[in-house]
């Protein structure tokens, strides 16, 4: 009986375990913001941090992006393209649009280029709270990229084309 | 009985084992500390890193097209304290929300000693809309009371260290010039201005203006990158 009981209670926490899909925490965004049938969710940075920090064996590129810049936009067609070829690596297109243009600005331009990488916006006015965890050096400007796998991660301050991008990512095969 | 106590010994085991447990762990570790370790290992990162001002440094001086059509340099200015210079530009929304405060700054430091000195450092061949008439036409739609000068052909930013619009470099003049006392951001609250908690700026200057050392001297802020 006593054996049983623990039998059960094992397979209930593996099934419980198995269950789980999707990145290894849990999400918790401030807001979820949905048009067109998007689904846009605003962290915080608090609840934005363990998108940095996935010990999964898998490569994750994180872009800071917005839709008005010009040089952010100019290489999302090289992310997508990365995400296309590369459907083992996670990619985050992390949006610092004002939150308050997420329906007018940032789901549209979702729509209408038809991106595939998952978008989070990311709502935490003061930059400087938070930039330099992301990373020392950071001067806050953006396009700016962080690619990482467990423990070894890298940040860039600076535009990709994709020759550039498949380059970054092979620093993290092994 | 046992089953009831075998349960509730179970129950906390299964929670902390479902996650729970993994992302607490990886939130106490410092991101920075996971880019240094790696930087080791790897090629020396870009050269250009770490170039411009620090704080405590002199800055340049500079003869720069205003958009009265007038040349304006830090030197003309014999009764001021100091200068509030801001990198700032047409295009950028970062920029565009600061506008109006950048009036109200100037409205309340020049009499006291430290104008604002904004100054354009995109490239308009690559950015139309920071050309030097768009710059004109801005400065007529938002009352710039404020010089508002081109940075044509690129050679200040550079050496401000500038990387992104908007970016404040506040100066106090001495003997031997005019020293960098603060670099960063004007306050902390970009969007919504009736949600700023710390005036970065403001503080600086009211500092200065009573002869003590800013408490905060550099701060980082979201900014558009600037167009070469």
């Amino acid at each position: 009986m006593r054996l049983l009981s623990v039998t059960l209670i094992l397979s209930f926490v593996l099934l419980a375990c198995d269950s789980e899909q999707g990145p290894s925490f849990n999400r918790n965004p401030k807001e979820v913001v949905s048009e067109f049938g998007i689904d846009v969710e605003a962290y915080d940075y608090e609840n934005f941090k363990p998108f940095l920090n996935q010990k999964d064996d898998q490569i994750h590129v994180i872009n800071f992006w917005a839709t008005w810049c010009v040089p952010c936009v100019a290489e999302l067609p090289y992310f997508e393209q990365l995400g296309a070829e590369y459907p083992e690596i996670e990619i985050v297109l992390v949006s610092l649009d004002f939150p308050k243009k997420i329906k007018e600005n940032l789901i549209p331009f979702i729509q209408k280029n038809t991106l595939k990488s998952e978008v989070i916006l990311l709502d935490e006015p003061d930059g400087n709270k938070w930039i330099p965890q992301i990373d020392p050096n950071w001067s806050g400007a953006i396009p700016a990229t962080i690619i990482y796998k467990n423990d070894k991660s890298k940040f860039y301050e600076q535009s990709f084309n994709f020759a550039e991008l498949e380059e970054a990512i092979a620093l993290f095969d092994n | 009985m046992k089953l009831t106590k075998i349960f509730l010994f179970t129950i906390p085991f299964i929670f902390i084992s479902c996650g729970g447990a993994e992302v607490t762990e990886d939130l106490t570790e410092p991101l920075d500390s996971l880019t240094e370790s790696i930087s080791n290992s790897e090629e020396p990162d870009e050269s250009s890193e770490n170039i411009g001002y620090e704080v405590g440094d002199i800055a340049t001086d500079f003869s720069l097209m205003n958009i009265d059509d007038q040349k304006v340099s830090l030197a003309d200015y014999d009764e001021a304290k100091g200068f509030i210079v801001i990198f700032t530009c047409n295009h950028c929304p970062y920029a565009v929300a600061y506008e109006d405060r950048i009036v109200a700054l100037d409205a309340k430091y020049k009499t006291q000693g430290y104008p604002v000195i904004a100054i354009n450092p995109n490239n308009p061949d690559v950015m139309e809309e920071d050309s030097f008439e768009n710059m004109k036409i801005r400065a007529a739609e938002k009352g710039f009371t404020f010089p508002y000068l081109l940075d044509d052909g690129q050679e200040i930013f550079p050496q401000y260290g500038a990387t992104k619009t908007p970016h404040v470099y506040i100066l106090k003049k001495g003997a031997d010039g005019n020293k960098v006392e603060y670099i960063g951001a004007i306050d902390d609250n970009y969007g919504d201005e009736s949600a700023v908690t710390v005036k970065y700026v403001e503080d600086a200057v009211d500092a200065l203006l009573n002869g003590e050392e800013p408490t905060v001297t550099s701060t980082l802020a979201i900014g558009c990158s600037i167009k070469m």
